[in-house]
């Protein structure tokens, strides 16, 4: 038996140094699991003639919990979301873009070129566009969606059986905008009267998920829940009576971007990446296998017919989503100790 | 074959005496090395300023303690009265571990008997059955499991089918919920220690103790447990300690209403508050309880008398 | 041997309880099994019987992925329980064997160290400290931190083991002018092996299961299983990972036969 364990490792250290292939350069992309499509990076690969390594994060931030912890150097760039990307700018952890190092900085959409969190883009591209809210069964109820209170006062039928986002910034800033006060408030009112709502809320819950956000509300351990619109159109394929809602006081925008990491090893490969990104077919090709929205002109002309009927990646015009807002210090507290006194 | 009849004993001195520090050596470079001094470092994080969004200010600060033990409010303008908060959290984990390890044992120490009494041929293979689960990851397990037990599942639905009950149990979003998520998570390290204290043990004993007219119950009371003590322990401590950290079966099963140690701790590092001195602090608070309580253990262990 | 009553191996009850623990087990790996030939993309609704995914797992886009992420995760499994094992052995040796020495309070407590610190903590803790002196990232730090936290699984065993084995066969050998070594490799090792080969087990099934340390130590381009599934899950799980698990169970069943053979075959009689 031991004779057998010992050659056994042996043998799989040998295969294990198989040597690979060489390249003209190399890119080191830190990313979330699946959400690029192979396809796509094999095709940046050939046309470059650049090996890609891509290394994953399941969220915001443990990948900044990682890089903080001394990963920051090894990777050329990472895809953080709107909110960190202001977080990350703060820490130092971006390298900015030269101007005109990047091509095709025309094809970002106008409306996403100057945003809060990157005035002027200087340091990252769009990459995929969502937005928050939530979905409701209609064989569970029947009435108006299209309104916070399902969530937060919920009607009778669905009562105590909502799954919410188990993450801070959502369920807060949806709280807030349900509320009507602004993010990142001061006003100790506004914050005692968003405690107090939640806590009366959460009896109303059945859990707290984000990952099982779908599986939830396919299965119908829940009959109304909080998810991103581009989860949302895959629950709504494998169970045609969810409908996704696009409440009147507002709901959560996000946007994922592709950002130039500090000390980037391979500086050079990294904005032919980003520029990569920002054709219309690749920025689609993103959108096809993601199901999220697109930041590039043009891309639509490529988008899949799956992706342009879907009712959750086409927002009615008239509403707008609001993005989650990083706080200062000082403030962070108060929300922090709310979603403690939430959770304890 | 006429074996000894051997008595369990204490740590016996003599044949490799005066090794001792030799073949801990091993251990003490690997662990000392690699997690002491992590560990270390995290104890001085505890004491230090938190830097904004994670990370820390070497800058001496009681303020992770602090927050721990005092309340001081919402805003933090109050009066410092006694902060409950995480104290309850602590106390809800540990006593949902005990629940978990009572309910590990009341399962495992059977199964490990029934095992250790097959034939010596098949023991192997049926500690593999035992543990061959666990080669699939336990996220994608306890997702099936979640499968199972909803109010909609085949469980319910098997019950209802037949007619036990009325309407579906609800099993998953509760208590019960996450119980099942810890059981589910560490019954093989209750199973496999018990096993291997089970395996040795003597029916020579046994026979004795029938002979002097015991009932199958007694004996087991009074005769084989003391035996299988080291087994038992062993297969407690390695359910009870991971269950207070745990938080993974017990969030997907048990709904992620309320923090437990683990979830609350890995909120601080990975969380938007982002309080890693906090997160040091309660962790340093955790591993102080369970020292005591192992070092507790170690103690009385030394100090045993052979019977 | 006179007639008994009753077997003193058997007690009533135990016989269910240890099935219905099997049963418990099992079951959510039928569901696993059932929902890796799922036509749809569902993994809690049926859509017909299909084998795609067991295609897609073999020659599909995220196939080479997954492959490395298995073979990544068997390999720092194989290593690490085996040097854990060994690791533990000694410790056990030593703290129930040498008859105390210095620290032996402090040792216990060292040894079950990597238990008792949450995972998180031990993941941020290991990647502030292996930063720091330089130790890069790669499959080693995955391996040396699994090292790490196995120790305890595997020790907890077979030090229970031992402390149930008198020390008068080891003594019996010495009368017979056997060596310290030999007396330990043949007489106490053997008598080990239950207690070794569960303690191997643990250790081998905790590593392969193992997510957050291994996230946080991993070097750039280097996924196990358990990252790459969890990594899949913000997207969804999909049936391939139920036919992955599958697939990793069928492995599993085949080793263990093999070894059932193998040891069979090789059985010394007590």
């Amino acid at each position: 038996m031991r004779k057998f364990l010992r050659g056994g490792v042996a043998a799989l250290a040998l295969a294990a140094s198989a040597s690979l292939a060489q390249a003209a350069g190399n890119l080191s992309v830190y990313h979330w699991f699946e959400y690029i499509p192979q396809e796509l990076v094999d095709k940046f690969s050939k046309q470059y003639d650049v090996k890609v390594t891509i290394d994953t994060y399941n969220s915001n931030e443990s990948m900044l919990a990682a890089l903080k912890a001394g990963k920051l150097g090894a990777y050329d760039v990472s895809v953080p979301a709107d909110y960190m990307v202001q977080i990350m700018q703060g820490e130092g952890m971006l390298d900015t873009l030269k101007d005109g190092e990047l091509g095709n900085k025309g094809n970002i959409a106008p409306e996403w070129l100057d945003v809060s969190f990157d005035k002027g883009r200087k340091s990252s591209i769009p990459y995929q566009v969502g937005t928050t809210a939530f979905m409701v069964n209609r064989d569970v109820y029947k009435g108006d969606i299209n309104s916070l209170a399902v969530i937060f006062d919920p009607p009778a039928e669905l009562k105590g059986k909502i799954n919410v986002l188990d993450s801070q910034g959502e369920v807060l800033t949806l709280a807030s905008l349900y509320l009507g006060i602004p993010q990142c408030s001061t006003d100790k009112d506004q914050l005692k009267q968003l405690n107090d709502m939640l806590l009366a809320a959460k009896p109303n819950w059945a859990s707290f998920g984000s990952d099982t956000a779908k599986d939830v509300l396919v299965s119908g351990d829940a009959a109304a829940g909080m998810i991103y619109n581009g989860f949302g159109a895959k629950a709504r394929a494998e169970n045609a009576k969810l409908e996704y809602a696009y409440p009147k006081e507002g709901y959560v925008l996000w946007m994922d971007n592709m950002v130039l990491l500090k000390n980037a090893p391979n500086r050079d490969n990294a904005v032919k990446f980003m520029n990569f990104l920002l054709e219309p077919e690749n920025a689609a090709a993103v959108t096809n296998y993601a199901q999220y929205m697109s930041g590039v002109t043009g891309a639509e002309k490529f988008f899949s017919d799956a992706v342009k009927n879907a009712p959750e990646l086409n927002p009615p015009a008239n509403q707008i989503g609001q993005f989650i807002q990083p706080c200062a210090q000082d403030v962070q507290v108060h929300y922090d100790a709310i979603w403690t006194n939430l959770k304890k | 074959m006429a074996a000894p009849i051997a008595m369990p004993t204490q740590p016996s001195a003599g044949t490799y005496a005066g090794l001792g520090p030799v073949l801990m050596l091993p251990t003490w470079l690997v662990i000392g090395c690699f997690l002491a001094v992590p560990i270390a470092i995290m104890f001085i994080y505890s004491f230090l300023t938190k830097e904004f969004r994670g990370g820390v200010i070497w800058e001496f600060s009681l303020a992770a303690y602090d927050r721990f033990f005092l309340s001081r409010g919402l805003f933090g303008d109050e009066v410092p009265t006694m902060e409950w908060t995480y104290i309850t959290i602590f106390w809800r984990s540990i006593w949902q571990a005990v629940l978990a390890t009572l309910l590990c044992l009341l399962i495992g120490f059977p199964t490990a008997w029934f095992i250790a009494t097959r034939p010596p041929n098949s023991r192997s293979m049926w500690l593999f059955l035992v543990t061959i689960p666990y080669w699939v990851n336990l996220l994608i397990r306890t997702i099936s499991l979640k499968f199972l037990i909803r109010d909609n599942g085949p469980v319910n639905e098997f019950l209802m089918g037949i007619g036990i009950i009325d309407g579906p149990i609800h099993m998953i979003n509760t208590d019960f919920g996450v119980m099942l998520g810890l059981f589910y998570s560490y019954l093989p390290f209750m199973v496999l220690p018990i096993y291997a204290s089970v395996e040795r043990y003597n029916f020579a004993l046994s026979e004795a103790a029938s002979d002097l007219y015991a009932t199958r119950w007694d004996t087991l009371r009074l005769v084989v447990l003391p035996s299988v003590k080291p087994g038992i322990i062993a297969g407690c401590i390695l359910v009870f300690v991971p269950s207070l950290g745990s938080f993974l079966a017990p969030n997907l099963l048990g709904g992620a209403k309320n923090f437990m140690i683990g979830s609350l701790i890995e909120e601080q590092f990975k969380g938007t508050a982002g309080n890693w001195p906090f997160g040091a602090a309660a962790s340093m608070i955790l591993l102080s309880l369970v020292l005591v309580v192992l070092l507790f253990y170690a103690r009385q262990q030394t100090k045993r008398v052979p019977k | 041997m006179s007639a008994r009553k009753f077997d003193l191996r058997h007690f009533p009850g135990f016989s269910p309880v240890t099935f219905l623990c099997l049963f418990l087990l099992y079951a959510p790996l039928i569901i696993v099994m059932i929902y890796s030939f799922n036509d749809s993309t569902s993994i809690t609704r049926w859509g017909g019987f299909s084998s795609r995914w067991y295609a897609d797992v073999f020659f599909g886009l995220e196939a080479q992925k997954f492959r490395e992420a298995a073979f990544n995760s068997l390999f720092i499994a194989v290593v690490a329980s085996v040097l854990s094992t060994a690791i533990a052995v000694m410790a056990a040796t030593a703290m129930v064997r040498s008859g105390g020495f210095r620290g032996q309070s402090l040792s216990f407590a060292l040894i079950n160290l990597p238990l008792m610190v949450p995972e998180i903590v031990t993941a941020v803790a290991s990647l502030i400290f292996f930063t720091t002196i330089g130790f890069t990232s790669g499959l080693l730090t995955i391996v040396v931190a699994h090292i790490v936290f196995c120790i305890p699984f595997a020790y907890l065993p077979i030090a229970a083991r031992m402390q149930g084995i008198d020390k008068t066969y080891e003594q019996a050998a010495q009368d017979l002018y056997a060596t310290r070594f030999e007396a330990f490799r043949l007489v106490l090792l053997p008598l080990m092996t239950p207690g070794i080969i569960s303690g191997f087990l643990l250790a081998f099934i905790i590593s392969l299961d193992d997510f957050i340390i291994t996230n946080f130590v991993k070097g750039a381009g280097i996924e196990t299983l358990p990252t790459a599934i969890y990594g899949s899950v913000r997207r969804g799980i999909q049936p391939n990972i139920m036919a992955i698990s599958t697939l990793l169970l069928a492995v599993s069943v085949i080793f263990v036969t093999l070894s059932y053979l193998v040891g069979r075959s090789g059985e010394k009689t007590q």
